[in-house]
């Protein structure tokens, strides 16, 4: 099988990117109507004299005398490899969207960019600041979306992000898209998940190896993200926040947009509701998901646990309903502590329930045969 | 020349200097002077012999040994005696030791006396004397008299002479004369044999809390949080509490050695020794277990021992009883680290420049903390604090200390109800299980050993019948336990099962020990 490939013009385009970013970051963030995808879609010498009119041309010239031979060992000393868009490696999504990056720089096995098509790719976001419920939303609905064989795209960030790729770690293939070089781990507090997901999936970036984060990588990088999925989940987004620049950004590509409904009092989840009252696919676990992406009962996901007898079963409608330490299910039960821990334990065991590091009990997805 | 010497077997020697103009007498006392938890033997030698009248103390005095000096010649007048105005020299000896504290006047002006000819101590036992000196004679209290009496006793001596003050307490040290000495005038009472004293009655050993001290059934509500406590106190096993702020938590840790089982006799006097080094015996009235609680500003070598000379620090002080972190994630980060060897050990090793010492403290350790800065609780929708504010707090939750933390207890706001309720069990029975707890892990492990204690090979020694080895199994893959959290859980269960007295490891101990044990971060 042939390795994916970059022409050298592309990969000088990774690296305009990259010298031009400390003035792209001017007048991105500057002025509040320009927004970097659009400054994207320009042509190389367009971008460079938009963004830094004064030295565009020096830095022109300065990326045109770079040797190819440079462009592909530093590549390789950063164990990345590239794929530009003229290759047959490079994913489809990302053709359709104008402003797609020339070419996709990654770490990982490059294999796996087989899999990565708009029908067999979901995208995941939400807010760095998430609930427990958030996260366990994430967390399950990655999970079961690996396990049903689909890609689970997210950034790697705090919150959501994380806990979609760590789901879908424990089942099935992860992307990690990154507004910063595909071999700098960032946040730096995601330095292990960053290497398991460069040993069981893929992180990809369009900015050269080495390259660090600026404000407007991120909305830049949350334009791949969209054009890689055939449908993007907002899971916890306030009102305004990055996440709902991502949808803004399917929604414009013609891809399908779901949001994972929170409390209607809750800040946190403002974002996404406003998306489903504005007609997006209502998400409750990873088989919407699936029936919207697929067909309705295409593919199905196992969810169902054992059956649980008298007293499990209480004890889970009473963390369903709210209670969340041990004490307050013994408490609801009329339990003695003990035999509260050991619900609880067993109910862990299972996988109907988890525990924090706080020790506070949350619930996952997975459903009882009863209730 | 020859004086007709009157001097016994301690007071060894005379040994006189002929030289042609200069006659001296020379006379040594033993006594002690104390180096962290234990007493350290010192010699008094005073010579006195004709020159310019000069009071010279030599031998590595801190200043306030010099000030001694001072201290015995007002008491040696004022109780009647003459303060010779010869050439007096006081030797400590060894020299090389750095001699600290008051402890030394008692002897430095017994020994003058003797080597100015005023005192016979000759018809006396081999004793040794320790107190310090008012001006007007009379014999000061000084801390660690019970460690000294001890290691007098070792050293093969037959009485000890201490401030009356401190008798009761170095009558705890069986095997050696106790003589209780309100004054310096006394002694000569004493050495003509016109006095005899009693020996002291011994101080009480409290070996448990008595009926005073707090009582759990303050606790009132906290199913799960009592459960925690008794399992935890049933096998040694160190205890974090987190919960909002009021809900409990401290009041819980300071009603914990109540429940723990009452003191052995030894352990009661390696408690004691500590207290009474640190010169804090009878100062909490109840006695039992130590609970200190230190705040949580408290440096490094305040929690393990230190300084120079090396001093004990809150762990020494907890030997044999509780030491309560509040607020975990508020100590600076260096003085929790300073913690990790202490408690796997049970013994601190406090080396300065000068000195070295091996303090011990075996004590339990309990932990409370909010779930984030604010307190409220992430699950909470006023708790505002960022999610880094909330990962770098509770990463201390997560820390190298913690991994040695083996219950984990979330505290909830107690219901209107349950506050209102009637009072929770009060401490004595859940005491009561306690020890039928402890005493079979001593059967089992042996004298003084609980749970917590086990080796890593002890603990997977531990029977489990069929249905708890699957769901161990179960929860190592699933939760992704570590090879340390296995062993820790695998010591909680034994002590769930000892507390409901089974002999083999049962399915529902396992999963009660699974839910007490601490999560490991991801």
């Amino acid at each position: 099988m042939r390795a994916p490939e970059a022409c050298p013009d592309c990969l000088r385009r990774s690296r305009l990117l990259a010298h031009l970013a400390p003035y792209i970051e001017k007048i991105a963030t500057g002025a509040p109507g320009a927004r970097s995808p659009e400054l994207l879609r320009l042509s190389s010498e367009e971008l460079a004299a938009a963004a830094a009119p004064k030295v565009a041309d020096q830095v022109l010239a300065r990326v045109a005398a770079v040797p190819e031979r440079r462009l592909f060992a530093e590549l390789q000393g950063a164990l990345c490899w590239a794929c530009c868009r003229h290759d047959s490696w490079y994913p489809a999504g990302l053709a359709d969207a104008a402003d797609a990056p020339w070419a996709l720089i990654g770490r990982g096995d490059p294999a796996l960019l087989g899999r990565l098509r708009p029908d067999a790719a979901v995208t995941v976001v939400g807010a760095r600041r998430a609930t427990t419920y958030g996260r366990e939303v994430a967390r399950d609905v990655g999970r079961e979306l690996a396990a049903a064989g689909l890609v689970v795209i997210s950034g790697l960030a705090f919150g959501i992000d994380s806990c979609a790729h760590r789901g879908a770690l424990e089942a099935g293939l992860t992307v990690a898209v990154l507004g910063c070089g595909a071999d700098v781990a960032y946040p730096a507090a995601h330095r292990s998940l960053w290497r398991q997901i460069c040993e069981a999936g893929l992180v990809v970036s369009e900015l050269p190896p080495g390259t660090g984060v600026w404000r407007w990588t991120f909305p830049a990088r949350n334009r791949i993200m969209a054009a890689l999925a055939g449908m993007t989940i907002v899971i916890e987004a306030a009102r305004r926040s990055g996440s709902l620049i991502t949808a803004d950004l399917a929604a414009d590509l013609g891809r399908d947009l779901g949001a994972v409904p929170g409390p209607v009092n809750s800040r946190a989840s403002a974002g996404a509701n406003d998306l489903l009252a504005g007609g997006a696919c209502l998400v409750r676990d990873a088989q919407d998901v699936l029936d919207a992406m697929l067909g309705p009962g295409a593919r199905g996901v196992e969810r169902v646990g054992p059956r649980l007898d008298e007293r499990l079963l209480s004890a889970l409608v009473a963390l369903e309903a709210g209670e969340e330490t041990c004490d307050a299910i013994a408490a609801a039960l009329d339990l003695d502590g003990a035999e509260a821990a050991e619900a609880l334990a067993t109910l862990e065991a299972l996988g109907y329930v988890r525990c924090s590091l706080v020790g506070t009990y949350s619930r996952t997805l997975l459903a009882a045969p009863d209730i | 020349m020859t004086k007709k010497c009157r001097f016994g077997a301690l007071l060894v020697p005379t040994r006189r200097i002929c030289l042609p103009s200069v006659v001296g007498v020379l006379a040594t006392i033993q006594t002690f002077v104390l180096d962290g938890v234990c007493a350290r033997p010192v010699r008094v030698e005073v010579d006195v012999h004709r020159g310019l009248p000069v009071f010279s103390l030599v031998g590595l005095p801190d200043t306030a040994v010099r000030e001694a000096r001072e201290r015995a010649r007002a008491a040696v007048t004022n109780c009647g005696f003459e303060f010779p105005l010869k050439r007096i020299v006081a030797n400590l000896a060894p020299a090389s030791l750095r001699k600290a504290g008051p402890g030394l006047d008692l002897a430095i002006a017994a020994a003058l006396l003797v080597a100015s000819d005023q005192l016979a101590l000759g018809k006396l036992p081999r004793l040794a004397m320790v107190g310090e000196l008012a001006l007007d004679g009379a014999v000061r209290p000084v801390p660690g008299v019970l460690a000294i009496a001890e290691e007098a006793r070792e050293r093969g001596l037959e009485a000890i002479v201490v401030p009356a003050e401190n008798g009761p307490e170095a009558a705890l040290a069986e095997g050696i004369e106790v003589i209780g000495l309100e004054s310096l005038g006394q002694l000569e009472a004493l050495a003509t044999g016109g006095w005899v004293p009693a020996r002291p009655q011994p101080m009480p050993l409290q070996l448990d809390p008595g009926v005073s001290g707090p009582d759990l059934c303050d606790l009132r509500g906290q199913r799960h949080l009592r459960y925690a406590l008794e399992v935890a106190a049933a096998g040694g096993h160190s205890l974090l509490m987190v919960g909002p702020p009021g809900a409990g938590k401290s009041l819980a840790a300071s009603r914990l050695p109540s429940i723990l089982p009452p003191l052995a006799v030894g352990e009661a006097l390696e408690v004691a020794r500590i207290a009474s080094a640190c010169g804090r015996l009878g100062e909490n009235g109840v006695g039992g277990r130590p609970f200190r609680a230190p705040h949580h500003t408290v440096s490094p070598a305040g929690l393990v021992g230190g300084g120079n000379p090396p001093r004990p620090g809150e762990v020494t002080l907890a030997h044999r009883g509780v030491l309560f972190l509040d607020e975990l994630c508020e100590f600076h980060r260096d003085a929790l680290e300073a913690l990790r060897a202490p408690l796997e050990s049970g013994w601190v090793s406090v080396v300065r420049a000068g000195a070295s010492r091996r303090l011990p403290c075996r004590f339990m350790l309990v932990a409370a903390s909010n779930p984030c800065p604010c307190g409220r609780g992430e699950g909470d929708p006023e708790c505002e604090c960022t999610p880094l504010a909330v990962r770098r707090y509770q990463a201390r939750l997560s820390g190298a200390l913690a991994d040695r933390i083996d219950v984990l207890v979330a505290i909830r706001q107690p219901g209107a109800g349950e506050i209102g309720g009637p009072p929770g069990e009060p401490s004595s029975p859940v005491r009561e299980r306690v020890a039928t707890a402890r005493a079979r892990q001593e059967e089992r492990l042996g004298p003084g050993r609980c749970n917590a204690e086990m080796t890593p090979g002890e603990a997977r020694e531990c029977a489990l019948d069929d249905e708890a080895a699957a769901l161990l199994a179960e929860s190592y893959s699933r939760r992704r336990l570590s090879g340390r959290s296995h062993d820790r859980v695998l010591r909680l269960a034994r002590t769930v099962a000892d507390l409901a007295g089974s002999q083999a490891i049962g399915r529902e101990q396992m999963a009660r020990a699974l839910q007490l044990r601490r999560r490991d971060a991801e």
